[in-house]
C-alpha cells in the first residue's frame, strides 16, 4: 500500500474522536460565549423579552461608578497580592530548599493551603478578622486589631489580600522551588569563592536563571487573581456598601440577580477583552524569554 | 583539595535560625486550622469566655449536629460524584482528544482545532456564565450531570496542550509498529499509548480532582436543586441558618475541609507533584 492511502485509511477514528469533542466544545464553550456578545448589545433581564440597544451598554459601563470602581478595586487587589505572593514565595522557596530542619514537615505546612477549597478557608477568615481577632486586640489593648477590618470601607481590601496571599503563597512557592533546583550548585559555589556575598550570589545568578520562572508565576497570579470571586462572597459579599466588589463578583450578583444580564454581559466583554491581552502579553514575554534562552 | 573541604563543610552545618524563622512562619498556616478545630467543638456561651484556648468540654456532638443540618452526607456524595465522574471521563477522553489532534498536527484542521481549544484558557468563565446557565436549564442539564459535562469540556483547553506536550515524547515507531501488527487506532491508543501516558493522566487527574472538588462558583451558577449542592455550596447556602452559632458553622466548615485535608496527608508527595507538573507546563 502507498503512503497515502495508509495515512488516509487510518484518519478515520481520528476524527470520530475530533469532530463530537469540537461539536461539544461549541456547544457549551463558543455558544454561550458568542451569546454573551449577543446579550451585550440588548437590554436583556435574563428572561422575557429584550430590545436591541446597540452599543448604548458599553458607553453607560464607562461612565457607571460601580463598575468603575470594580475594576479600579480588583485590579487594585491583583497588583498588590502579585507581588505579595512572589515575593513571600520566593522568600519561602529560598528557605525551603535551604539547608534546614525539619524540611518534609515544613514543606507539608506551607503547602497545606492549596487543598482546601477557598470559600470555605474564607469563611474561616471571616470569623478570624470579625471576632477572633478583635478579641486578641481589646485583650492586649492594641488598637489596630480590635476593629474588624472587613467591616472598614477603605481597609477591607486589605483583608482580602491576606486572606488571598495566605492561600495563594502554597502553588507558587512549590513552583519557585523547582525552579530554584535548576540552578546549579557549581556556579553558587565558583561565587562564593570568588568572594560574593549571599544578596549578590542572589541576584546575579540565582534570580537571572529562574526569571522564566518569575515571569510565568507573576502573569498566572496576576490573571488568576483578577478573577477573584470565591473570597469576596465569603469575607465581605461586595461589602462594605460597593467597596470591595471585584469584576466577576459584579457580573454574578447583578448579572444574575438584579436583572442586568445584558449590561453586565456588556461588562463581561470588556472583562474577556483585559483578560486576553494579558494572555497575549503572557506569550509574547515567554516567546522572547525562549528565543533568547 | 581546600575547596572541597569548604564546601563539605558549608553543608552539613543545617541553618537553625532559618529553621527558626520557618517554624515560626508556619504558625500563620496552623492557627487558623487550630481554630476551626477548637471552634467548632465548643459551645455559644464558652465562645465569650475562651475564643481561643482549647475547648473546656470537647463538644463533639456539635458534628453530628453539623452533619444533619446541612446534610452532609448528601453534600459528600455529591462532591464525591461531580468529582469522581470528572475525573475519570476527562482522564479518558481529553486524552484521546489530545492524541488526535498530536498525530495529526501537520493537518490543517486539526492544527485549528488545537489553537481552538487553547484559547479558551484565555477567556474568563464570566462572559460565558450568563448564557450558559439559561443554556444548562433549557436542556435539563441544571445538575451535577450539566456540571460534570461542563466540566470535562472546559477541561480540553488545558489538558489538550498538556497532552499534545507529552506525546511528542513518545515516538511514533512504536505506533507503527502496533500497525505493522495489525492494530487499529484505537487498539493502538488503548494499548500501546494510554499505558505510556500514565504520568500525564496521573498529572491531570490529580489536578483535575483538586478543581473540581474545592470548586464553588460552578456549582453556585449551574446547580438549581439544593438537594444536588456539593460541599463548598452547601457551606454558603447555609450562612443564614448558622448565623452567628459560630460552633455549629464551624463544625460544618471542618466537615467539609477534612476529605481534601485527610487525603493530603496520605497521598502528599502525589497531589505537589502533579500540581507543579501541571503548572510548569
Amino acid at each position: 500500500m502507498t503512503r497515502k492511502s495508509f495515512m488516509k485509511r487510518t484518519a478515520a477514528p481520528f476524527y470520530w474522536i475530533a469532530i463530537p469533542a469540537a461539536i461539544l466544545f461549541f456547544a457549551f464553550h463558543t455558544f454561550p460565549a458568542l451569546q454573551g456578545f449577543f446579550y451585550s448589545l440588548t437590554n436583556s433581564r435574563g428572561y422575557g423579552t429584550f430590545d436591541f440597544v446597540g452599543l448604548q451598554n458599553y458607553i453607560d459601563l464607562f461612565s457607571d461608578p460601580s463598575i468603575l470602581n470594580s475594576y479600579a478595586f480588583t485590579f487594585k487587589f491583583a497588583i498588590v497580592s502579585t507581588i505579595a505572593v512572589n515575593a513571600l514565595s520566593l522568600l519561602l522557596a529560598l528557605g525551603l530548599t535551604a539547608n534546614i530542619r525539619l524540611r518534609g514537615f515544613l514543606r507539608s505546612v506551607y503547602f497545606l493551603p492549596a487543598v482546601l477549597a477557598v470559600v470555605v478557608v474564607s469563611f474561616v477568615a471571616n470569623f478570624v478578622f470579625s471576632t477572633a481577632l478583635p478579641a486578641v486586640g481589646q485583650a492586649t489593648g492594641v488598637e489596630a486589631l480590635s476593629t474588624n477590618i472587613l467591616g472598614s470601607q477603605s481597609l477591607a481590601w486589605i483583608g482580602i489580600v491576606l486572606v488571598t496571599v495566605w492561600q495563594g503563597c502554597a502553588v507558587t512557592t512549590v513552583i519557585y522551588m523547582s525552579g530554584l533546583q535548576t540552578v546549579p550548585e557549581e556556579l553558587l559555589e565558583a561565587a562564593t569563592i570568588d568572594g560574593a556575598n549571599g544578596w549578590q550570589r542572589f541576584w546575579s545568578i540565582t534570580f537571572r536563571l529562574i526569571a522564566p520562572f518569575v515571569t510565568v508565576n507573576v502573569i498566572l497570579s496576576f490573571k488568576g487573581f483578577l478573577m477573584i470571586f470565591d473570597q469576596i462572597i465569603a469575607l465581605t459579599g461586595g461589602g462594605p456598601g460597593t467597596s470591595t466588589q471585584s469584576i466577576s463578583f459584579l457580573i454574578y450578583r447583578n448579572g444574575f440577580t438584579a436583572g442586568e444580564f445584558g449590561y453586565q454581559s456588556a461588562n463581561a466583554v470588556i472583562y474577556f477583552i483585559v483578560i486576553a491581552a494579558l494572555s497575549l502579553v503572557q506569550l509574547r514575554l515567554l516567546r522572547q524569554r525562549e528565543v533568547s534562552a | 583539595m581546600t575547596t572541597f573541604t569548604t564546601t563539605a563543610t558549608i553543608r552539613r552545618r543545617s541553618n537553625w535560625l532559618l529553621t527558626a524563622l520557618l517554624l515560626a512562619g508556619s504558625f500563620v498556616i496552623l492557627v487558623p486550622l487550630y481554630l476551626t478545630i477548637v471552634t467548632a467543638l465548643k459551645t455559644p456561651a464558652e465562645m465569650r469566655t475562651n475564643l481561643w484556648g482549647l475547648p473546656t468540654v470537647w463538644h463533639w456532638e456539635n458534628l453530628a449536629t453539623a452533619v444533619s443540618v446541612t446534610d452532609f452526607p448528601r453534600a459528600l456524595a455529591n462532591s464525591a460524584f461531580v468529582t469522581i465522574l470528572t475525573v475519570v471521563l476527562t482522564v479518558l477522553s481529553n486524552s484521546l482528544v489530545g492524541y488526535a489532534i498530536a498525530r495529526n498536527m501537520h493537518k490543517r484542521s486539526f492544527k485549528f482545532l488545537f489553537f481552538y481549544f487553547v484559547s479558551a484558557l484565555f477567556i474568563p468563565f464570566p462572559i460565558i456564565m450568563l448564557p450558559l446557565v439559561k443554556q444548562m436549564s433549557i436542556l435539563h442539564l441544571d445538575n451535577l450531570i450539566g456540571l460534570v459535562v461542563m466540566y470535562v469540556v472546559f477541561n480540553l483547553a488545558f489538558n489538550v496542550l498538556l497532552y499534545t506536550g507529552y506525546l511528542q515524547t513518545i515516538p511514533k515507531e512504536l505506533e507503527e509498529a502496533a500497525k505493522i501488527d495489525g492494530a487499529g487506532v484505537w487498539t493502538t491508543y488503548w494499548r500501546v499509548i494510554f499505558p505510556l501516558l500514565m504520568p500525564v493522566n496521573a498529572t491531570v487527574a490529580i489536578l483535575t480532582a483538586l478543581g473540581t472538588w474545592n470548586d464553588f462558583l460552578g456549582p453556585l451558577v449551574i446547580l438549581s436543586d439544593d438537594s444536588s449542592y456539593t460541599l463548598p455550596l452547601v457551606q454558603y447556602a447555609f450562612q443564614s441558618q448558622f448565623s452567628t452559632n459560630y460552633n455549629l458553622a464551624f463544625a460544618s466548615y471542618l466537615l467539609a475541609l477534612a476529605p481534601m485535608l485527610i487525603i493530603y496527608l496520605i497521598a502528599q508527595r502525589w497531589i505537589v507533584g502533579g500540581i507543579v507538573q501541571g503548572a510548569l507546563k
